[in-house]
């Protein structure tokens, strides 16, 4: 399949991706990773005359922990996550997501930052963004500008990106001493998008839930965070009935629709399993580290 | 509308005047006539279109020409040296790893770039690795077995250098 012609620009520069995008602001379209993009130029479902990748401006790769928070370079690719130790002992629903982020030859292209960026319900970083409270940064020649990842996440494949801001970095607070993280995905198999997926996140006060995150992956518009689950988690023990409760709750937020995937009661049910799966693993993991 | 690329495939410097939607993969089979490559899906599932591109494998049919100037390709045509197969060529050979052969050359391309990083891996390590190049023929056992007959080869090979023809054949 042949993509329509377009023009391709690749500045070396954050300032020269600016000036491309005011230069063009109908119909140019960011390039990261390419791997949904191309997809969806080669089907012309996306049609941008000016492509601008980001593949050669300097700096947005970093991966570290820098004042309190894991920053992640939005150019950063799914397979430096799942090879990073600092993300495989620290962030482990990380790990989880990108290590079940399409298949490996993907994975040495897509980059965290465009899973977020294409907003695609079906993409697994936005569901784990959500548990974890991660915030955005974007950048545009008016200034820097954080949001939360619930408010930059607005609709299927819309984001709170203004035409002239690039998303630059991503901001995941610091796991906080007893917690744990983890990333569940049922999928067809591998290479397809979720079924259902979910991303929790737990932290502990004593043997008590202090703070709980839940996101919800291919079951809405939108990832969805679990709210009245995530409400009723803190101040509880993890027992077996409180995370059956939890996940009763969680697949109550889900809102699928049926699919080539499975209807929609099917759907809900994988929401739940997934959920108190997730639940268990995280806490332990918790365990594990205190 | 057409840009300049240039970069290098297989060792051998190579530029053209591209139209920017020009698929890498179209580039490779119909601008550089290197037909190893092939196109299964073009949907970025089968990998039969596997390339590494400075190292790393890729699927070439979700990548653009214009984006590789100043790149460096390596396609199956590139794996054969002075006319000795490829530890991993002979591994398929004397393993049966393929039938119509025609997820191979992405197999091979894919399973190379993993041994260099796990010269002694698991097979279960393998399976995963080789996770985006579907294979319809095989289900994959005698694949794994390739890949394993390669990695003990390369494995003995860097062992004792000298021994490598004997060894091999």
């Amino acid at each position: 399949m042949i993509p329509d012609n377009f023009s391709y620009l690749a500045p070396a520069s954050l300032p020269e991706v600016w000036d491309a995008l005011h230069e063009h602001p109908d119909d140019a379209k960011i390039l990261a990773g390419g791997q949904s993009l191309i997809p969806l130029m080669k089907f012309r479902l996306a049609n941008p005359a000016y492509l601008i990748d980001l593949r050669h401006v300097p700096d947005m790769d970093t991966l570290a922990e820098r004042d309190g928070a894991l920053v992640l370079g939005a150019m950063v690719r799914e397979a430096a996550l799942e090879r990073s130790p600092l993300i495989q002992q620290r962030y482990p629903g990380i790990h989880d997501a990108s290590a079940v982020v399409a298949d490996p030859l993907v994975r040495n292209w897509a980059t965290v930052g465009g899973n977020l960026a294409h907003a695609d319900p079906a993409n697994d970083h936005p569901a784990m963004m959500l548990a974890l409270g991660a915030r955005v940064v974007a950048q545009s020649p008016r200034g820097r500008r954080e949001l939360s990842i619930d408010d930059f996440l607005v609709d299927t494949m819309e984001t709170a990106l203004q035409p002239d801001e690039v998303l630059v970095e991503i901001h995941v607070p610091q796991p906080a001493a007893r917690s744990g993280s983890a990333y569940l995905k049922l999928e067809r198999k591998v290479g397809d998008y979720a079924i259902a997926a979910v991303g929790v996140q737990l932290a502990f006060d004593g043997e008590v839930i202090s703070h709980a995150g839940i996101g919800l992956t291919n079951v809405g518009p939108k990832a969805i965070r679990a709210q009245q689950a995530e409400a009723f988690l803190v101040g509880k023990q993890p027992s077996d009935e409180t995370v059956r409760e939890a996940a009763r709750l969680a697949a109550q937020a889900a809102d699928p629709t049926a699919d080539l995937r499975g209807p929609v009661e099917y759907k809900r049910a994988i929401v739940r399993t997934l959920t108190a799966r997730a639940l268990r693993l995280a806490a332990q993991r918790a365990t594990a580290l205190a | 509308m057409t840009q300049h690329v240039k970069m290098t495939l297989n060792g051998q410097p190579i530029e053209a005047d591209i139209e920017p939607r020009l698929l890498l993969v179209h580039f490779i089979r119909e601008v550089a006539n290197l037909t190893g490559t092939h196109i299964g899906c073009d949907t970025t599932s089968c990998g039969a279109c596997t390339v590494q591109i400075n190292g790393v494998p890729s699927k070439s049919c979700t990548l653009f020409a214009v984006q590789m100037d100043g790149e460096e390709i390596r396609t199956v045509e590139g794996m054969e040296q002075n006319g000795a197969l490829h530890p991993l060529q002979e591994g398929f050979y004397q393993e049966h790893g393929l039938q119509c052969g025609f997820c191979t050359p992405g197999m091979l391309m894919t399973a190379e770039a993993f041994l260099r990083e796990h010269p002694a891996p698991t097979d279960d390590e393998i399976r995963q690795a080789i996770a985006g190049n579907l294979c319809r023929c095989t289900g994959y056992v005698n694949i794994v077995k390739a890949i394993q007959h390669a990695a003990k080869h390369i494995r003995e090979e860097q062992a004792a250098p000298v021994a490598t023809a004997e060894v091999t054949r």
